[in-house]
């Protein structure tokens, strides 16, 4: 069952990025994930200020400079996994350095379902 | 089984005695509740027209089990044949040999009851989502009792079980780690329905009651280092002890203590002090055990302690408090203190707006109304009780009360 981790980061969790402790943290959570073969894939993100939004209404295009959403943490990166169930991907998204400066919301991978 | 059963009969024992195992044992398989709960049901009515055609069959639970089984499979299925990503979803059943008896069949009610509290589910819909999944109360029964419409009730409970078979919340009872803040919601579940199955005793619900009592003690016997759950156990066994003694309302004060059933309340006793021989801080439940103890405890001594009862009460008021337990309070101070204590502990119910439509309410000021000689404030006040009570035997010694004290 695959689940996706997303990771959300503070401010001040951006502002670390140049810290190399920073990146010690993620990069043996990230081999800690290969090693247990888990891995489906995975990336850490630029900060927000270099994202742009698209929308279309009524055929016409709008293209905005910024994320989706203005919120106080902000998407910093995202695993797939491919856990058994609930509580294994809780279990690796509880380990992630974003969930003890920020926040991991836990997804699963849609199942197309169609009603018989 | 008997021959002359006809079908609806055995039907009907089937869907009392084995519906809540063969759910959770198909739910648990296949990590599908909503699923379970559908193919049961369809298992049911194939039962209806198939048995009126061909004859009863010798092991009917298990011809329920097999059917309601391969409709979950049919199911599964075809929604891999439509859908090449399913493909794994038949897969989702567990790998051991599927269960053909229901005597050999798993008994998986206590892992649905913790799947329904997991952290991952809203902690507002964890109670009544057990109430229905391992309970099979009605939804009008339940959004009744959380004061809710059965509509909105309805859908909560389908998200719910949407998210525990698309999330694949496992079917297991947590490690001891995880307990914690999952164990107080099912011990709660366990209370509502055994309160469902005593309210309701005519509707052939006193099946609820021994379901809870048998769950209280797996759970037990599971996490014997747990206090609340042997206060849970001590709690029921208590109740249970007296409701074998009163066929129709007899308020606990008015009741033969001869009645009581003397092994079920020493068998409360003897949880009671495994509980508190933990040595943890007294919880909720051990509270109400203690009270409940405290109250038989007038079948040795003849009479009822009601200064320990008052005092187990404001411990109560202090660990959960509820309009419930500052009713309770209420009642003990003014049997203990005399009835202006009472009242004014009564007082501090004014936080709870539903109060007024609390038929307990209404009776304990009733009582100590009329104990204080105030006559008109208790005619109001039995009036009041009178119309919220269901029971047409509550209603009736309300009624003799009232010509009784008030006149």
């Amino acid at each position: 069952m695959k689940y996706m981790l997303t990771m959300t980061e503070s401010e001040s969790g951006f502002a670390s990025r140049n810290d190399p402790a920073y990146w010690g943290a993620w990069m043996s959570y990230t081999q800690e994930i290969k090693d247990a073969g888990i891995f489906v894939f995975g990336s850490s993100l630029e900060p927000p200020h270099t994202a742009t939004t698209i929308r279309i209404r009524d055929g016409k295009h709008n293209v905005q400079d910024g994320p989706f959403a203005d919120t106080k943490e902000q998407l910093g990166g995202f695993f797939i996994v491919d856990v058994e169930n609930l509580d294994e991907a809780l279990k690796w998204a509880a380990k992630s350095p974003s969930a003890l400066t920020a926040s991991v919301e836990v997804r699963p991978a849609l199942v197309p379902r169609h009603s018989l | 089984m008997s021959p002359r059963e006809t079908v609806h009969q055995v039907l009907e024992r089937v869907a009392t005695e084995d519906r809540g195992r063969i759910l959770a044992y198909l739910a648990s398989r296949f990590g599908d509740s909503a699923l379970a709960e559908d193919a049961l049901s369809n298992a049911f009515i194939a039962a209806l027209m198939k048995w009126a055609a061909s004859g009863i069959p010798d092991q009917p639970a298990a011809w329920i089990l097999a059917a309601a089984r391969n409709n979950m499979l049919d199911h599964l299925r075809h929604r891999e044949v439509e859908n090449r990503f399913a493909a794994r979803e038949t897969a989702s059943e567990q790998t051991s040999e599927p269960a053909t008896d229901i005597a050999a069949m798993p008994d998986r009610r206590l892992e649905l009851l913790f799947v329904c509290a997991h952290p991952a589910i809203d902690p507002a819909v964890r109670t009544p989502l057990m109430l229905q999944a391992v309970f099979r109360l009605e939804i009008a029964q339940i959004a009744d009792a959380f004061v809710m419409s059965p509509t909105a009730m309805g859908q909560r409970l389908s998200r719910a079980k949407a998210k525990i078979a698309q999330a694949r919340i496992p079917f297991a009872v947590p490690e001891p780690e995880d307990l914690s803040g999952r164990l107080d919601a099912v011990l709660q579940a366990i209370y509502a329905a055994y309160t469902a199955g005593w309210d309701d005793l005519s509707s052939g619900r006193g099946a609820l009651a021994s379901e809870a009592i048998w769950l209280a003690r797996v759970l037990a016997s599971l996490l014997p280092g747990q206090p609340e759950v042997r206060g849970l156990l001590a709690l029921l066994l208590h109740a249970e002890a007296r409701r074998t003694a009163t066929g129709a309302f007899v308020p606990l004060a008015g009741q033969d203590v001869r009645l009581w059933s003397v092994d079920m309340r020493e068998e409360a006793e003897r949880e009671l002090h495994l509980a508190h021989a933990l040595k943890t801080e007294l919880g909720a439940f051990q509270l109400e055990a203690a009270i409940q103890s405290a109250h038989a405890s007038r079948a040795a001594t003849g009479a009822t302690p009601w200064t320990q009862i008052a005092n187990l009460y404001e411990a109560l008021v202090q660990v959960r408090p509820s309009l419930g337990a500052l009713v309770g309070r209420a009642a003990a101070r003014g049997a203990a203190f005399g009835p202006e204590q009472g009242l004014a502990a009564l007082q501090e119910t004014a936080a709870y707006k539903n109060r007024f439509s609390y038929q307990s309410y209404w009776a304990c000021l009733a009582q100590l109304s009329s104990a204080a000689g105030l006559v008109e404030d208790a005619h109001h006040a039995y009036l009041q009780a009178i119309e919220l009570s269901h029971d047409p035997a509550v209603r009736a010694h309300l009624h003799s009360q009232l010509t009784a004290n008030v006149r």
